[in-house]
């Protein structure tokens, strides 16, 4: 394999691995996301029918702030430990280092939660016919969230406070899949098409994985210097 | 243009121009507000009508203010340009201001019109409650981070990303069913509204822009001393 | 393959202050520099400013190859050198084999160079080990290895020798001069003499 090859891979794995363990992976996302979607029907007082129009957006509103629970680790680790700069000086270019980080951050916290929304959905009276929309619009919307959350991390890296800047300066980010997201669910349960909604949430899924690195590595090199 | 970029000519050529700036816009906004009171009503929104006054300038300055604060982060990337820093980072109170002012006005306006205060699925209320949000976004990141050259730059950065906005807060009224008026001013085949809305509108957005021109060059100024205040202390510090 | 650094009229400034004005420089293969100052005196800045990290005010940093033409600095930065800092670059919560395998095969390794590290740093009974099970000389030993696990000609070191005992200090100077021998470059800041012969350049009182 050629030096390239080998260093994506070696990354990739570790930087999978990384986000996985540790405390703080898939666990503390799915369990919060849980208890977010457990918390409002009871706050809402337990009225199935009531929560019925606001199923899918507060589903996605907690899918969104799950998703913000394990950014503020994603660089500020490495800039701790000096492992940043090792990524920095090595054959990849910090774009690159940047989209394995957003990738592993949307395979460890992303894809374990689109695996739970279903759940979630069900509690929250989605119908069972919607759930494998429900996981697919999440996974999308995942991707989305990991590369604008990630970009979130790397321009608050360094600054004092850094979890709640991060959530102060991804929360535009953050809502457009959400509205596309809860529309799209929205639609489906009214037996409209989604596919408009779902090709939005694509369609800035893939914005952010083009626009993310370069934004995102220029705020690595500012924390670095 | 790029004579100005020296901080020196700068201060020069804005001081004569600043109080300027200032005098126009006070006469702006007096003869705007004056030609707001007597038009005449709507037929059909009577005297709310009126708010269009605030609420349209304040939207397109808010829009201009993020422009302008989006093509100084460019300059300040790319360059490096000390004045392109102090001039983003000048854009973005006002910026902010007048977005909220659009926000509010546009509620206030909207709930005789619509019969509610907001509407969660409009595609260019979110898009501009969107916009408000980087410039809160931006202004929270300068303020977060300690060292000044750092922050400048990680700002500009998002000041860079947020530019994407301004197309989609301009067009969604086009792309998208919204409760929102598609766009009556800068449309093929010339405005729509009628002279006697027009001039009182037109002259209102001027005296915007002139408030806006005359509290940038301010700020900008106010920064370009503060710089010189931190580097004149630093120098006797170290020669103590 | 980095055979010659040049330092052209560097100016360096962080924050307000200038830690220095045009200095001049040049290290060929075979040399060695040693950075010394006091603290603050600019040798951290100076060390990041040759790797990419830190932008000049003014002046250059060039990179030449074996026919004394200029290497394109991102590439020279990618492929041609190390910087060990003050931190180890480690993560704590993986075992030192992890570690120690990543890092070669992130920087471009050869199975000989990994086998010498562990060999000549005496990582094997630490290589089952967490990272943070191990001291602060273990540590820096394991972050030493990359050294020898991935050639590469340009060795930029912040003080490396600091937490190590006077045995292993002196088998990584053995290191360094077999580095030096085979055509490589170090830069080093450092407050206590290297057991390498090196040219010095002092960069002042600092704050």
């Amino acid at each position: 394999m050629s030096p390239l090859r080998t260093a994506l891979t070696v990354l990739f794995r570790r930087e999978l691995s990384l986000a996985w363990g540790g405390g703080g992976g898939p666990l503390l996302a799915c369990g919060f996301f849980a208890c977010l979607t457990v918390l409002v029907p009871l706050a809402a007082g337990g009225d199935p029918a009531g929560l019925k129009p606001v199923a899918s957006a507060i589903g996605w509103v907690a899918l969104a702030l799950a998703s913000m629970l394990s950014l503020e680790r994603l660089f500020e680790r490495d800039l701790d430990d000096g492992a940043l700069d090792l990524l920095a000086t090595g054959p990849l270019p910090l774009e690159a280092v940047f989209a394995v980080k957003a990738v592993s951050q949307w395979l460890a916290t992303g894809l374990p939660l689109a695996l739970t929304a279903p759940v979630a959905a069900l509690t929250l009276g989605l119908s069972p016919d919607l759930l494998p929309l429900t996981a697919l619009a999440a996974a999308i919307g995942g991707l989305g969230f990991a590369f604008t959350g990630a970009l979130g991390a790397a321009l608050a890296l360094g600054a004092r406070r850094g979890g709640l800047l991060i959530a102060i300066v991804v929360l535009p980010l953050f809502i457009p899949p959400v509205v596309f997201g809860a529309g799209a669910l929205e639609r489906a349960a009214n037996g409209m098409d989604p596919i408009p909604a779902l090709a939005l949430l694509t369609a800035y899924a893939l914005f952010a994985l083009s626009l993310g690195p370069f934004a995102g590595a220029a705020a690595i090199r500012n924390a670095q210097s | 243009m790029f004579g100005l970029a020296n901080p020196e000519r700068f201060m020069r050529f804005t001081r004569p121009v600043t109080p300027g700036l200032w005098a126009l816009a006070a006469v702006l906004l007096a003869v705007g507000t004056w030609l707001s009171f007597t038009a005449p009503e709507d037929y059909q929104q009577g005297d709310t009508v009126r708010i269009m006054f605030v609420h349209v300038p304040a939207a397109t300055l808010g829009l201009m203010a993020y422009a302008a604060l989006g093509i100084s982060s460019f300059f300040a990337l790319v360059f490096r340009h000390p004045l392109a820093d102090a001039a983003a980072r000048a854009a973005a109170v006002p910026g902010a201001a007048f977005t909220a002012l659009a926000l509010v006005t546009g509620s206030l306006w909207g709930k005789p019109m619509w019969g509610a205060w907001w509407a969660w699925g409009d595609a260019r209320l979110m898009s501009v409650l969107i916009l408000f949000l980087f410039y809160l976004g931006y202004i929270a990141l300068r303020a977060s981070i300690d060292d000044e050259a750092r922050a400048g730059r990680a700002a500009a950065v998002l000041g860079l990303v947020g530019l994407i906005n301004l197309p989609i807060v301009k067009f969604s009224v086009d792309w998208w069913n919204t409760l929102h008026q598609p766009a009556s001013l800068l449309r093929m085949g010339g405005p729509s509204l009628s002279e006697v809305f027009l001039i009182p509108l037109l002259t209102m957005m001027a005296a915007y822009a002139a408030l806006f021109g005359a509290l940038w060059l301010t700020a900008i100024r106010t920064e370009i001393t503060r710089r010189r205040v931190l580097t004149l202390r630093a120098r006797a510090a170290m020669e103590a | 393959m980095i055979t010659a650094l040049a330092l052209t009229g560097l100016t360096l400034v962080r924050g307000e202050r200038v830690l220095f004005r045009n200095l001049d420089l040049t290290a060929a293969a075979g040399e060695a520099v040693a950075l010394t100052g006091a603290n603050g005196a600019g040798k951290t800045s100076l060390l990041r400013a040759v790797a990419g990290f830190i932008r000049p005010e003014a002046g250059t940093v060039a990179f030449l190859d074996a026919d004394g033409d200029a290497i394109d600095p991102p590439e020279a930065r990618a492929h041609g050198l190390h910087l060990l800092g003050h931190l180890d670059g480690l993560k704590t919560a993986r075992t030192a084999r992890d570690e120690l395998m990543f890092q070669s095969q992130w920087l471009g390794h050869s199975h000989k160079g990994i086998a010498e590290a562990i060999e000549g740093l005496g990582l094997a009974p630490l290589l089952d080990l967490e990272v943070r099970k191990l001291s602060a000389g273990q540590r820096r030993r394991l972050a030493l290895a990359r050294l020898i696990g991935s050639p590469r000609s340009l060795w930029l070191l912040d003080e490396p020798l600091s937490p190590l005992d006077a045995r292993w200090r002196a088998v990584v100077g053995e290191m360094m001069a077999r580095h030096l021998h085979g055509g490589g470059l170090i830069m080093a800041a450092v407050h206590d003499p290297l057991p390498i012969p090196t040219r010095a350049l002092d960069l002042g009182a600092g704050r």
